[in-house]
């Protein structure tokens, strides 16, 4: 009976905090799976997109913040188009990644799907250090913190003759701008 | 009609050969171009899913630049049209967030600035009689897919374009221009996104997917409006083809390729050289150039 109750505590809690988030109350889904039959990458997941909200619904929010599958969604947008109940379910993934980034003393994101967060902060380096993505930069950097130090790289002097790859980034003129966004939307937002 | 052109990083770089066509096509079809003063990256995906005030205010920023041009924006990038539009519309969902983006971009902006995909425009606007009226040369044995991915349609209230689960407009233009386009299930998968280098195995696997299909139905090529579908189905096909032991050997053009060339443009002008996988030798055995 004590276990029950704990259970309903965190129940409440985890569903409250993607409510918050996200102004998608998940009680509303009945587990009919066609978020999950659409699901662009479930082939490769481990929990299945309609299991990771159930799982929400029991508020398994420890399970459900490190599972690969948050990781693994590409944000395709076919569960959010289908679920009869219109859930946004492609926001509810997104949310569940920003809450897994956000704590990562509590977190552990598993080695298997480490390198899509690490990607996305070096494209962000990129972006701030001189206002659009940067190839070159972004791979080179990638395969040194990645340690895939040969990842891609075979494909760089075909790019390069074919004019799709430079060397130097193209920077925008004010790089200043770009830097203070970036600076203040991370103040905003804390 | 005239816009402020948004080409977005990869127009710049990996997709150069969009550039090009994007720019022939319009002029043909007396659609002004100005290119934005210095504008900035999108955010992409990267910034959706590492803060979110920041995804909004990456766009934001690059509205703020039109709207000082007083024109709307034009991109004939999936992915850069999806999020101005998906900024347009929470900066004008909620006071709160148009606040904070202002504050982050130093600058007000009020959410007026239309963002349109160019594929909207060119299918909407232009539409297809003013199309055919340009074509110059069918393209009579060409056989194409359109795909359209994740973004065109979808999220259906972000996009508000197309069908969203069996889109028409690429299908619509392709078939403008002479060649045959052939209808298929697979125009909104997805291809992968940004995958391709931090889980390249389930890349191979949906772009294998989408190739197989599109070949299995006789297509020479897969018709395009989005860079990284481009590059998951193209610079990545030598490597599905060595994961699945397939040969494709199939170029994925932008579908304004397409249409330049049956309005008698210039193959080198529209950037068909620059494919990695051999578009010219295609065109060449189909007897178009
Ligand atoms: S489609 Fe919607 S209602 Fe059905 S299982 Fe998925 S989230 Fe729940
Ligand atoms: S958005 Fe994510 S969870 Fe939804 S269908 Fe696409 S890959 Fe699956």
């Amino acid at each position: 009976m004590k276990y029950q109750v704990s259970i309903f505590n965190d129940l409440t809690e985890f569903l409250n905090e993607i409510k918050d988030r996200t102004g998608y109350d998940l009680k509303e889904c009945y587990q009919c799976g066609k978020c999950t039959a659409g699901c662009s990458t479930c082939f490769a997941m481990d929990k299945t997109p309609n299991q990771i909200i159930r799982m929400i619904q029991l508020g398994m929010r420890k399970e459900v913040l490190e599972s690969k599958t948050i990781w693994l969604c590409a944000s395709c947008e076919t569960c959010t188009t289908r679920c009869p109940r219109e859930i946004d379910v492609a926001k509810v993934m997104n949310t569940l990644r920003l809450i897994a980034q956000s704590c990562p003393e509590e977190v552990k994101i598993s080695s298997e799907v480490s390198d899509v967060p690490l990607m996305s902060k070096i494209f962000l380096w990129t972006v701030k250090y001189t206002g659009r993505l940067y190839d070159f930069g972004l791979i080179a950097l990638y395969n040194n913190l990645s340690g895939n130090f040969f990842k891609d790289m075979m494909k760089g002097p075909l790019m390069f003759k074919k004019g799709k790859l430079s060397i130097l980034p193209h920077k925008v003129k004010n790089i200043k701008a770009i830097k203070r966004i970036f600076k203040r939307a991370e103040e905003l937002s804390e | 009609m005239k816009y402020a052109y948004y080409p977005g990083c990869a127009l710049h770089a990996t997709a150069i050969e969009f550039d090009k066509s994007t720019r022939e096509v319009c002029v043909a079809l007396d659609i002004e171009l100005q290119e934005m003063e210095d504008w900035n990256c999108c955010g992409a995906a990267a910034a959706h899913m590492t803060n979110e005030l920041l995804a909004d205010s990456l766009p934001a920023k690059n509205l703020a630049i039109a709207s000082k041009m007083g024109l709307d924006i034009t991109s004939p990038c999936a992915i850069c049209i999806n999020r101005l539009k998906t900024a347009n519309k929470e900066i004008n969902e909620s006071q709160e967030i148009k606040e904070k983006v202002s504050q982050v971009i130093e600058e007000s902006y009020d959410g007026q600035v239309k963002a349109r995909l160019l594929l909207d425009i060119l299918a909407t606007d232009i539409g297809i009689d003013k199309i055919k009226e340009n074509v110059i040369k069918e393209l009579k044995n060409l056989k194409v897919v359109s795909y359209y991915g994740c973004l065109v349609t979808r999220p259906k209230d972000v996009a508000q374009f197309d069908n969203v689960e069996d889109p028409q407009s690429m299908d619509n233009l392709m078939a403008a221009t002479g060649a045959k386009a052939i209808d298929w299930p697979f125009k909104t998968v997805c291809c992968g996104a940004d995958y391709g280098t931090p889980r390249t195995d389930i890349v191979l696997k949906m772009a294998n997917d989408i190739l197989s299909m599109a070949k299995d139905l006789g297509a020479d090529t897969i018709a395009v409006t989005c860079p990284l579908c481009q590059m998951n189905l193209e610079l990545r096909q030598k490597d599905v083809e060595k994961e699945y032991g397939e040969i494709y050997n199939m170029p994925i053009l932008y579908f304004t390729e397409v249409l330049g060339l049956s309005f008698g443009i210039e193959p080198k002008a529209l950037g068909l050289d620059k494919h990695i996988v051999d578009a010219m030798g295609l065109l060449m055995r189909k007897g178009l150039i």
